[in-house]
């Protein structure tokens, strides 16, 4: 009797058990779909043969690689038959190209300014530390769109607007990178400072410890640092609209996609949407791509970041 | 008061029981800690920076009291004390940024001060033709460019930053002379140029790294900051577009228009009651946009890492797909599937016709919905590293204990997690005060505000989004920076006070 009235207790248990989990894979299923279901589309629009800004129907009818030829070559936008000519300047190459410039560089120069300032705060002891920290706490509270415009004045003043607009923009998004410090900083923390002391007493000078002790041990957090570094300017928006002051030729990705969707949405019923769809899909490829490589660090960091808080 | 228990009977709570204590401290905390910052902060922060005026001038009367003729000397010829005392490193350079500075001031920069109290004098004289009057022919006169405000303001605060830098190097200047006065004195060795070059890679090395951080942070972050807070007393807006008209101060202007309605040149925008009206949406929206997503993503990280539950993998890269991707991607294509009527692929799939971004009341539904969609995969990757980084000692002792997986999941999970994410709840509140990619991408701040004259506001624009239309759309930079100014201050004191709550109440002993 005992036994039996345990058994039928462990059976229950497991029913539950198993409802339990049938629920959940339900509700996994149904957020796969929900958070896949603009991808699907984005790659599905971007084949999509028909002209025209929408279809009544997901899967499109005829398939064609069109839309990326045409992204490339910069040919003007079908509409009822007619093709309307591009404006100057208007060359996906050319912003990808201006995208990635900027980015490498910017993922290279900030990196370093990263590392550099972590490792000063987190390693050496002056009298400016603490105040440093705080100013820097303080000047991360203002919206950074103001400060914007002052430092689009000042670009315009050395003349680094439009025609150097790549410069500009390298400048700007390295200027104040050192704000950026947090997380590694909270790495170099959690290396043992005894290895420091080691080090100094065979003399070692800060300088070589910074080199030969604390560099080689941040593998995680300096892909981390290149992974966020690179992922900020290749979406960024809202400085490169500023900077380009409205010229097609001094655009990033961002800004021309967006113009791509403005443009078909003011109702030129062409392929435009579906080159931005296009456009979508090549500008995602290198960093998704990377982005999943890498995605152990990427892991590492955010949690790393939230436990230092 | 604040009514706490003894640490004895602390420490007998379950760590549930421990959570909702100190989140109840937490909140009866709130207003002493507002109050705190006029009471203890603005106090200590002016004794220190009494401290430091003190330390400059005491130095000084110092080296004036007590130095020889060569450290007194430095004080108007920089570097004569090093020179002096063989450290002609030293020298050369105090001596080469006193007379760059001397020669900028005369060439350039007084100039540029001169003007700085009007912004700017001569005005741009349009070219016009006059007949001479006395033998009636046509003379024309070229257009003259006058003076460019912006560049005026521009110069004068560079120059300002220039003088306070050139104080602090004539400080340093006294202060070095000084110190190697008495290292002579005192027989002691004095360093040279190469042990100066030495140190800089060793005890002072953190100069040399900092040197470059620290010029980007002041001419990229801090001079555009001054920059806008002077921009904000001036009438810098479309009736006074520089370069072709002058801008001028005028003083606390700006600030009363903005809560006593009406400003010259704003067809009439009713700034105060779109101020408030958005202030009021973007802390509701900050409040859900951070909750959702926290609480979302932890349920979420909880049951794809719950035991027996297969592809765990597979289900969290699904849900990192909208990290990978550019958001501006995403979120463009969000608001293009989410059009009204057939335009949408949404509605089509649905068969309806919900204005999702064009109904006033639902877009903000609709903006917090897709936020949710968009930081989710970010809060369930914390999660999931946190949950990974839970002592398996603690579940151990708990199944010894005899505690089931409910029990154990609210005893020791939740209360785990909470604690370590906590600090990352205030500055995603912080981000999304200033969250310009979401609803600018999305819905453009749309639909349009019915009322009239609101300076362009749109249903679900934040103070970010509406700053960036006010700049590009209505060109009024006077008024937009009241408003940084306003909303830097809203953003500073709310995480100064939760900042310091949060530490006040944080145990870090707890679970290590």
């Amino acid at each position: 009797m005992a036994t039996s009235a345990k058994q039928k207790k462990l059976r229950s248990k497991k029913v539950v058990e198993r409802s339990t989990n049938a629920v959940i894979y339900v509700i996994l299923v149904a957020i796969s779909v929900i958070w896949l279901f603009p991808f699907v589309f984005l790659i599905m629009q971007s084949l999509r043969g028909e002209l025209g800004a929408a279809t009544n129907y997901f899967f499109p009818k005829k398939w064609t690689f069109d839309n990326y030829i045409h992204l490339f070559t910069q040919e003007g936008v079908k509409m009822n038959g007619t093709v309307t000519k591009l404006p100057d300047g208007y060359n996906f190459l050319t912003w990808y190209w201006h995208t990635l410039v900027i980015a490498v560089v910017v993922t290279i120069v900030q990196t370093l300014i990263v590392l550099v300032t972590s490792y000063a705060l987190s390693r050496m002891r002056f009298k400016m530390r603490k105040p440093l920290m705080n100013l820097m706490l303080i000047l991360g509270m203002f919206p950074g769109f103001m400060s914007m415009t002052a430092m689009y004045f000042l670009l315009q003043l050395i003349g680094l607007t439009q025609d150097f607009s790549i410069i500009g923009l390298i400048l700007v998004y390295v200027g104040s990178s050192c704000m950026g410090y947090y997380i590694c900083k909270g790495f170099f923390d959690t290396i043992p400072k005894s290895l420091d002391e080691a080090a100094r007493i065979d003399g070692a000078s800060r300088q070589t410890i910074f080199f030969k002790v604390i560099i080689p041990l941040s593998k995680p957090i300096i892909i981390y640092t290149v992974l966020t570094s690179f992922m900020g300017p290749w979406g960024e928006y809202m400085f490169a609209s500023l900077i380009a002051n409205g010229s097609a030729k001094y655009w990033n990705v961002a800004v021309g996609m967006r113009d791509m969707l403005q443009r078909e949405m003011m109702g030129t019923y062409g392929d435009s949407f579906q080159r931005f769809c296009a456009a979508g899909v090549v500008v995602s490829l290198p960093i998704t791509t990377l982005f999943f490589i890498l995605q152990r660090y990427y892991v590492e960091g955010v949690t790393g970041g939230a436990v230092k808080g | 008061m604040e009514k706490t228990v003894s640490q004895i009977d602390y420490l007998g709570m379950s760590g549930w029981g421990k959570f909702c204590y100190r989140a109840r401290l937490f909140f009866r905390g709130l207003p002493a800690a507002f109050l705190s910052i006029f009471t203890v902060l603005i106090p200590k922060l002016a004794r220190k920076v009494w401290g430091a005026v003190k330390g400059f001038f005491l130095t000084l009367y110092n080296a004036m009291a007590k130095g020889d003729w060569k450290t007194r000397m430095s004080f108007a010829v920089m570097g004569t004390s090093q020179f002096a005392r063989k450290q002609v490193m030293r020298g050369i350079m105090f001596l080469a940024f006193e007379i760059l500075f001397i020669l900028y001031m005369v060439v350039f920069g007084g100039a540029q001060l001169s003007l700085f109290g009007t912004i700017g004098r001569r005005a741009v004289v349009e070219s016009e033709t006059v007949s001479d009057f006395l033998t009636g022919d046509d003379i024309r006169f070229e257009k003259i460019p006058g003076d460019d405000s912006r560049l005026v303001l521009l110069y004068g605060i560079l120059t300002m930053i220039f003088i306070v830098a050139f104080v602090y190097a004539w400080y340093a200047n006294i202060k070095s002379g000084f110190a190697a006065q008495q290292l002579e004195e005192a027989k002691q060795h004095l360093p040279t140029a190469k042990e100066d070059f030495k140190t800089l890679a060793d005890a002072q090395y953190h100069k040399t790294l900092l040197v470059g951080p620290l010029i980007g942070l002041v001419i990229f972050t801090i001079f555009p900051i001054i920059f806008m807070i002077f921009l904000a007393f001036t009438n810098y807006d479309v009736n006074h577009m520089a370069p072709d008209k002058l801008f001028t101060w005028v003083g606390w202007k700006n600030f009363q228009a903005l809560f006593a309605g009406g400003l010259s040149g704003s067809g009439g925008a009713r700034f105060g009651v779109v101020f408030g009206k958005l202030l009021l949406w973007t802390v509701i929206w900050a409040i859900f946009a951070t909750f959702t997503n926290y609480i979302l993503g932890m349920i979420v990280a909880i049951i794809i890492n719950k035991k027996g539950i297969r592809f765990k993998k597979l289900w969290r890269t699904i849900l990192i797909m909208t990290i990978a991707v550019p958001q501006f991607v995403s979120l463009l294509l969000m608001s293009k599937m989410l059009a009204d009527g057939q335009l949408g692929i949404i509605n089509v799939l649905l068969g309806t016709n919900i204005k999702w971004l064009t109904d006033p009341t639902l877009a903000k539904f609709t903006v917090i919905l897709v936020n949710i969609w968009v930081g989710i995969p970010f809060t369930m990757l914390m999660v999931t590293g946190i949950l990974m980084n839970i002592p398996a000692d603690l579940y151990e002792s708990a199944r010894i204990d005899g505690a089931g997986p409910v029990r154990m999941y609210f005893k020791i999970t939740l209360p785990y997690v909470l604690h370590v994410t906590a600090p990352s709840l205030i500055s995603n509140f912080v981000g999304n005060l200033n969250n310009f990619g979401v609803i600018y991408l999305l819905s453009g701040g749309g639909p349009n505000m019915s009322m009239s004259g609101s300076g362009g506001a749109g249903e679900t624009d934040l103070l970010i989004t509406w700053l960036y239309k006010l700049i590009n759309d209505k060109k009024q930079y006077g008024m937009a920076s009241v408003i940084s100014i306003l909303m830097f201050l809203l953003t500073a004191i709310i995480s100064l006070v939760v900042y310091n709550r949060s530490k006040a109440v944080k145990n870090e002993e707890d679970f290590m």
